[in-house]
């Protein structure tokens, strides 16, 4: 399985580090790094993705996109292509 | 030659945002916020029966704008489309910016969800670096209350700088402080000192050397300081702004 897309190489996933697509259900999880890369960078970030934020999965769509994440206290629903490339280290 | 609505740029105003300044004694408010956060249903509250929609040129989405009268002093507001961000890239987003920066309304209201307030401070941030007069509305407290959290308004009043009013929109609670804060402000009864965002000394050296190129071609109106940062963002939709006014300008 291919964790690290093409676009962001030069980071080394560490354990426990995963794409934040990948999160399962209830668990949460702390924001490590968005790539650079991303195209939708800045609305991640505005979204309140930043990094060190604490999110959580709360439900996935029945075809596995788009995922629903509790964010700063709203649940927002994200496409699996914005969030790919957003890393972060499972918690608990 | 007197001034013309060109030259004062109420014909902007009008073009583009579908504004009639009519009564050079009206005072525009802009409404900005997250969505759903209650800015319509405070629209409303204000306006009552006055309101009416309108459509921003050439664009999908559609502003409101209304009149109201408190005190001696007549209103107009205008309800931005919700966005999370200034830092445009979307059509709401642009044209909320380009209001709050390029029309200068007098008093901008950033309305808040006091549920999860964090989220919309970004949104505060933002407006306040573009503009002094903010008035930042905390709606939605009665939920917040029910869902057991309580927030220190004059902790926030004073770290912000400017002034934060508790509202429930929906029952119309709050509205009278807020009007009597909006009245307050514009007599320049209340001196609003927004927190300013400082950068690193790369990009403030680098905005200081923007600022006079860019106050030279674009007079001092606008806020340059945001311009500046907003180039140094390499904001392509920021460019097409400021062509525009230099056009203004020239014409």
């Amino acid at each position: 399985m291919e964790l690290v897309s093409k676009s962001f190489v030069s980071y080394k996933i560490r354990k426990h580090e995963i794409p934040l697509n990948e999160l399962p259900v209830g668990k949460k999880a702390r924001i490590k790094m968005l790539s650079k890369n991303i195209l939708p960078r800045r609305r991640l970030l505005d979204l309140g993705l930043i990094p060190n934020t604490i999110v959580k999965t709360e439900r996935i769509s029945p075809s596995g996109n788009p995922i629903a994440y509790n964010i700063r206290g709203a649940i927002i629903a994200l496409r699996k292509e914005e969030i790919e490339n957003v890393i972060v280290e499972i918690l608990d | 030659m007197g001034l013309t609505s060109k030259s004062t740029g109420l014909s902007l105003l009008k073009n583009k945002y579908n504004i009639d300044k009519d009564d050079k004694d009206m005072i525009v408010i802009a409404l900005a916020g997250n969505p759903n956060t209650g800015k319509s249903t405070l629209f409303n509250t204000l306006t009552g029966l006055n309101q009416h929609t309108g459509n921003w040129p050439g664009k999908t989405v559609c502003n409101a704008k209304g009149t109201f009268k408190y005190r001696d002093k007549e209103f107009l507001l205008v309800d931005l489309p919700g966005t999370y961000s200034l830092l445009a890239n979307s059509v709401e987003e642009e044209i909320a910016r380009d209001f709050i920066c390029f029309e200068n309304p007098d008093i901008t209201i950033v309305i808040t969800d006091a549920t999860c307030l964090e989220r919309n401070l970004n949104l505060v941030l933002q407006v306040m670096e573009i503009t002094d007069r903010v008035i930042v509305c905390l709606n939605l407290m009665d939920e917040a209350k029910r869902k057991g959290i309580s927030i220190d308004i004059e902790k926030l009043e004073s770290r912000l700088g400017v002034p934060v009013i508790p509202t429930v929109a929906r029952d119309n609670k709050g509205i009278d402080k807020l009007l009597e804060t909006i009245y307050k402000m514009i007599n320049g009864n209340i001196e609003a000192n927004p927190y300013r965002l400082k950068y690193s000394d790369e990009i403030e050296s680098i905005v200081e050397k923007i600022e006079p190129i860019l106050e030279e071609s674009l007079g001092s109106k606008y806020n340059t300081r945001w311009l500046a940062l907003r180039l140094i963002d390499g904001d392509k939709a920021i460019f097409n702004s400021i062509d525009n006014i230099l056009k203004e300008n020239s014409v």
